[in-house]
């Protein structure tokens, strides 16, 4: 069996004293969508930010496509292939819509003006595209979570980390940006990996999920198993999610 | 160079560091509870130290007691100032208040300027020319009363944040500002009551000061730039950090004015600066983030 | 090139051609004085939109750019002076020098990261820090101040820096175009991009690839080297150089109160916000005069209050709101900053 895009093996995070993540371990095959699920204060985001390299694990290794990327640069881990969103929205408040994007895009485009028509394709994918002159700080939280995932998109990431893009949203809007990433999956093999609390998006698209709970993690599998799992219902999902 | 001569340099730079130290804890406040970069420090430095001056002049007021109604003035000013310029831009992005800030120092200084020209007025007090003599050491008497003053008033400030309702209300609201919200701290005004108190600080410091340096207009940005190094130094948010940091800037001061030229001693107290920001920025006793 | 023109508003263009007609025409109308206070208002213009590339663009506040004026202007006057070597080849000798000092305190504050505030007082530490070291240098006059010899010319010769007063306003006039083209082609390029990202959020900004360190130095290091021309003018042009005075803290605050008022960010807010003071700081002192008012303190006090006004009222400065209200923003797609 071929090598897994992302491996995250046996990594470790305290925050003083405070063991955030203990040992976690997960595969996470090219291709496929990922969800990272559990109750608040499970590690999830830690997780993220070590894969992201915004923090350096304790212990473990991290590799994506066979490279060691823990301990480096969150720059560099984006030139891996790696995109991140934020789970509290980063968008340049003060450049608009467009110019946000074409930040992004110029990672893989140096020509300005090659970055701008590209940008303009994903803003148009994501039903951003009439909004692109307005400032960012113009934006609904809807909207600033679509530029945020527009932003990441343009870097022409391998992998996607989404940090809770659903939060907040109408379930109309749920079901669009859910098929925006089913989409972009099928299309163009973009693997996901989703830390979600809405669980009707997380069934809609995810392949496997992982659940973490007090950092560590507790259960593995395909949705159905997931969802069935004693550990699982005891501690996040309860009797009513089944 | 003589042993009893570095000694008194010492001392005397120890004892003026004190009085420096005072300033400098007002500014600890004020940056380590509310996060203002106070730029006019050492504008109200200044103001605190003509004021002292004028009181003086027309009432013959002994400095040690021109403090009180000084400091309490400038806690008004503060109180004011910091619930009616700077509250209101509290979500405003970091530089905005700096420059806000910063605005006022200038306008201070050059209202100064403007009022007493640029020559240097000093009190002349009774004792100022006296001294104690403690061995081979030789004390200014001035220096010694000031120096004590100022401890005073520290301890008094360190009691009040660890044992009154209020000083404990405040540290709470530095330390966590949501946290203090949601536990119903009505955050704006105790950040108006530490500001009100850090300005207090720096009046009395001020009336303390012109006893030892004589008093022009400009020495205002001078001042601020002293305040911010003593507290980087001493480490942002520990009350006798900054009084330890006054001391170790006030003596190197003292030592570097002896052993190489007067306007040489800045440069010290800079590379210290530098230093500290680069190896250990939570100063010697601050905490670390 | 044609886009950027398609794409401004014809009033716009309208307004900028009488300006430059204006602009390339005033020794020829303009007494002394005038000729003096425009030199005035384009070295502030100059050095405004210098400051502004680090500040405005990548968001890194320094407040002690006086530095880089001063290393500019006493290495090419030093170079002059002691070894007869002309501004125009000392010019190259102060960009280095002002880009090295720059670097160097990049990369201490960047490397141990440190920003905001604390980058803002490590600028003035080293200002300061310099200053002193300035007046014990004797080599350059100490503080008693280093001289340049002045001679009597019939004519002008540019390269040495030597003519008459409205040479001395074409040199600077010419500094500022360049610069401002400099600075608009600048924002348009990936550089300007990474920059304003930067500034608006350097995790988002790292998030999606960008080296933080080495944009932010690349910004330093720009307006350093951009300050020094400035120096080199200042000190062939006032002829004598003190570190009290170039290195002060004064000079800093003057640099940064143009774009600020103007608004920083912007390409025309360093420039209008220097015409605004320097006109009506000047207005002030000579209104003073005509009463017979000699009170020093008063043109800064006046400086004060305009920064609290636009900071409180107009805090992205005059620039924007003014150019919204006489209907001259851009309508290009994306990018509008101007």
């Amino acid at each position: 069996m071929a090598e897994s895009l992302l491996s995250v093996h046996s990594v470790s995070k305290s925050f003083r004293g405070l063991r955030a993540v203990a040992e976690v371990s997960f595969d996470v095959e090219e291709g496929h969508i990922v969800a990272l699920i559990g109750p608040n204060g499970a590690g999830k985001t830690t997780c993220f930010n070590m894969i992201a390299g915004a923090f350096v694990p304790d212990a473990g290794e991290i590799r994506f496509a066979g490279q060691r990327i823990d301990g480096i640069r969150p720059d560099q881990v984006c030139l891996a292939g790696i995109g991140r969103t934020f789970q509290l929205v980063k968008p340049f408040a003060g450049l608009t819509v467009l110019d946000n994007v074409i930040v992004g895009a110029l990672r893989r485009n140096s020509q300005v003006g090659v970055a701008r028509r590209k940008a303009q394709a994903i803003l148009e994918r994501l039903g951003l595209a009439e909004k692109r002159d307005q400032p960012a700080s113009a934006l609904t939280l809807p909207d600033r979570k679509r530029l945020e995932v527009a932003r990441s998109l343009a870097t022409e990431p391998r992998l996607l980390l989404l940090d809770e893009v659903m939060a907040g949203l109408r379930p109309t809007e749920t079901d669009q940006m859910v098929a925006v990433f089913r989409g972009l999956n099928e299309e163009h093999g973009l693997t996901i990996v989703l830390i979600e609390h809405v669980m009707r998006a997380v069934m809609a698209l995810s392949r496997e999920i992982h659940v973490l709970h007090h950092g560590e993690l507790i259960a593995s599998g395909s949705p159905d198993e997931v969802v069935r799992h004693p550990a699982v219902l005891d501690c996040y999902l309860g009797e009513e999610a089944v | 160079m003589p042993l009893e001569l570095v000694a008194n340099v010492t001392l005397a730079g120890l004892l003026t560091g004190l009085v420096y130290g005072l300033m400098a804890l007002g500014l600890s406040v004020i940056f380590g509870v509310v996060r203002v970069v106070n730029f006019a420090h050492g504008e109200m430095m200044t103001i605190a130290m003509y004021a002292a001056v004028v009181l003086f002049a027309a009432f013959r007021l002994d400095p040690f007691i021109a403090l009180f109604p000084v400091a309490a003035a400038f806690f008004v000013f503060g109180y004011v100032l910091q619930a009616g310029l700077i509250n209101p831009f509290i979500t405003r992005p970091e530089h905005t208040q700096f420059m806000l800030v910063l605005a006022v120092a200038i306008i201070m200084v050059n209202g100064l300027l403007m009022a007493f020209g640029p020559d240097a007025r000093n009190i002349p007090v009774d004792y100022a020319l006296e001294s104690f003599s403690i061995g081979p050491l030789l004390l200014d008497t001035v220096r010694v009363y000031a120096a004590l003053a100022a401890v005073a008033i520290a301890g008094g400030l360190f009691l009040f944040f660890k044992f009154t309702a209020t000083g404990r209300a405040i540290r709470a609201c530095a330390d966590n500002y949501l946290g203090a919200k949601v536990v119903g701290l009505d955050v704006k005004k105790y950040y108006a009551l530490t500001f009100g108190l850090g300005a207090a600080c720096v009046g009395a410091a001020g009336c303390l000061m012109v006893l030892l340096v004589d008093v022009t207009p400009l020495l205002g940005p001078g001042y601020t730039l002293l305040a911010f190094i003593i507290v980087i130094v001493g480490g942002l948010g520990s009350m006798p950090g900054a009084l330890l940091g006054g001391v170790l800037i006030g003596i190197s001061e003292a030592l570097a004015g002896l052993f190489f030229s007067p306007s040489a001693k800045s440069m010290f107290s800079f590379a210290l600066l530098i230093l500290v920001l680069l190896f250990r920025p939570q100063g010697l006793l601050g905490k670390r983030h | 090139m044609k886009a950027l023109i398609a794409a401004t508003p014809k009033r716009a263009l309208v307004l900028m051609l009488v300006l430059a007609v204006v602009l390339l025409t005033l020794p020829a109308f303009a007494n002394a004085y005038i000729l003096s206070v425009a030199v005035l208002i384009l070295y502030f213009a100059y050095l405004g939109q210098a400051w502004n590339v680090m500040m405005g663009f990548c968001g890194q506040l320094s407040l002690g750019h006086s530095l880089y004026v001063g290393i500019g202007a006493y290495v090419s006057a030093a170079l002059f002076v002691h070894f007869g070597i002309p501004p125009w080849l000392g010019i190259w000798a102060s960009v280095l020098a002002c880009m090295a000092a720059g670097a160097a305190i990049g990369v201490l504050a960047f490397r141990f990261g440190i920003g905001g505030v604390y980058f803002a007082l490590l600028t003035i530490a080293f200002a300061e820090f310099t200053r002193i070291g300035f007046d014990h240098l004797d080599w350059v006059g100490g503080s008693g101040g280093f001289f340049l010899p002045v001679t009597q010319r019939e004519f002008n010769d540019v390269l040495a820096l030597r003519g008459s007063p409205a040479m001395f306003y074409y040199v600077m006039l010419a500094l500022t175009a360049a610069a401002f083209a400099f600075c608009t082609w600048l924002l348009r390029t990936r550089i300007g991009y990474y920059w304003q990202a930067i500034r608006e959020d350097p995790d988002a900004a790292q998030a999606l690839g960008i080296n933080t360190f080495r944009y932010k130095m690349l910004a330093v290091v720009v307006s350093a080297g951009m300050s020094a021309f400035a120096g080199v003018f200042f000190a062939f042009y006032y002829n004598n150089l003190f570190p009290e005075q170039i290195f002060s803290m004064s000079r800093s605050i003057e640099i940064i109160l143009g774009p600020i008022i103007g608004g920083t960010g912007t390409l025309f807010g360093p420039i209008l916000g220097a015409v605004v003071l320097t006109v009506l700081a000047d207005g002030i002192t000579e209104l003073m005069a005509v009463f017979g008012w000699e009170i020093p303190g008063v043109k800064q006090v006046f400086y004060g209050t305009c920064m609290l006004v636009v900071i409180v009222f107009l805090p992205n400065g005059i620039w924007p709101t003014l150019a919204r209200r006489l209907g001259l923003e851009h309508r290009e797609e994306g990018h509008h900053n101007g």
